[in-house]
């Protein structure tokens, strides 16, 4: 089999293996987002105060959904 | 594919290169729009805050709220004391905002997109914690590795991994808003080409269908406004929490 399209077919194989990653950070951020939610609910004068913590979660978590795609780039057009 | 994405993080010197000695000077595009964001904060608070009035006009408004934000943050996350690291954080804060919101403009470039500059204020923030920690409390600051009330048997163990999360911290840092930045420039250019894409494969019902993307980019556009600024934010708020470690170590 040709060397250069093996390094290819497994660089795509390796960007969507990464991309797995992101799913994490999709439950995460959504586990943020239903707690917020359900305390919000449950005490509605408090939650205004707690949304810069909401905010601040949510791009923390975020973020680590960001590096798996990182990856997924980098594999996909740097290397 | 006709569109490469990473094209748009391309440096290029705007002057030709001059040589001192061994070093090399060079103004790139990178090195212009972190000139205009200088320039561009600078003017705005100078303009902002020339007149003083006690009615404040429009400029005045945005510029008080700009540092009364930051100030407000600065005093929850690292107390009374943490207010003399003010300026630093407020620099830091606008800098990187101002860099973040010209990178959206189309056909400019995001200085924040390269982890070299990300990093260089990362490490800028740790050696601050990390110098000021030394000289403030001395041999006390290592107390930051050693938490109180931990069982002597696991204790080395949550030393190692204290002292390993504090040198990756620069690392997480500087990761955080470089790869936020790069993944979404990426992600709008990508879905840009699949317009071109189906514009040129399918021809008149591609174009129509072109729609859908570009209806995409415009939500996505907006997910990277807010992004740009909580990023922004984020950068600012842990260079607090790491600088409350430094005023105050020990759990």
């Amino acid at each position: 089999m040709d060397p250069a399209a093996t390094m290819a077919a497994a660089k795509y194989i390796g960007a969507g293996i990464a991309c797995i990653g992101m799913g994490g950070a999709g439950v995460g951020v959504g586990i943020i987002f239903g707690n917020y939610l359900a305390a919000a609910l449950r005490n509605p004068s408090a939650a205004q105060g707690q949304f810069g913590n909401l905010i601040f979660g949510f791009a923390i978590t975020e973020a680590l959904g960001i590096f798996s795609l990182l990856i997924a780039l980098l594999l996909l057009f740097a290397l | 594919m006709a569109v490469d994405p990473i094209e748009q993080f391309q440096i290029h010197n705007l002057f030709p290169v001059v040589t001192v000695g061994h070093t090399e000077i060079a103004f790139t595009n990178s090195a212009a729009f972190m000139l205009a964001a200088v320039v561009g904060i600078t003017a705005f608070l100078l303009i902002g805050t020339a007149k003083r009035s006690l009615v404040p006009t429009r400029l005045q408004s945005a510029a008080e709220i700009a540092y009364e934000f930051v100030a407000t943050t600065v005093h929850s996350t690292a107390g009374s004391e943490g207010m003399k690291f003010f300026p630093f954080v407020f620099t830091l804060f606008m800098f990187i905002l101002t860099v973040n919101m010209i990178g959206l403009i189309p056909y400019t470039f995001s200085v924040t997109s390269h982890i070299i500059v990300t990093a260089a204020l990362a490490i800028t923030v740790f050696l601050t914690v990390l110098i000021y920690g030394l000289i403030r409390h001395g041999f006390h600051f290592f107390n930051l590795f050693v938490p109180k009330g931990v069982p002597i048997y696991i204790l080395p163990l949550i030393v190692f991994i204290e002292i390993l999360s504090f040198i990756s911290r620069p690392i997480s840092h500087s990761v955080r808003l470089f790869a936020n930045m790069l993944a979404g420039h990426i992600t709008l250019q990508v879905f840009a080409s699949f317009i071109i894409l189906m514009g040129t494969g399918l021809g008149a019902v591609g174009w129509a269908g072109g729609v859908l993307p570009f209806g995409m980019i415009v939500i996505l556009f907006a997910l990277e406004t807010l992004v740009a600024f909580l990023q922004a934010y984020v950068f600012a708020v842990l260079a607090c929490i790491y600088l409350n470690d430094a005023i105050h170590p020990g759990h």
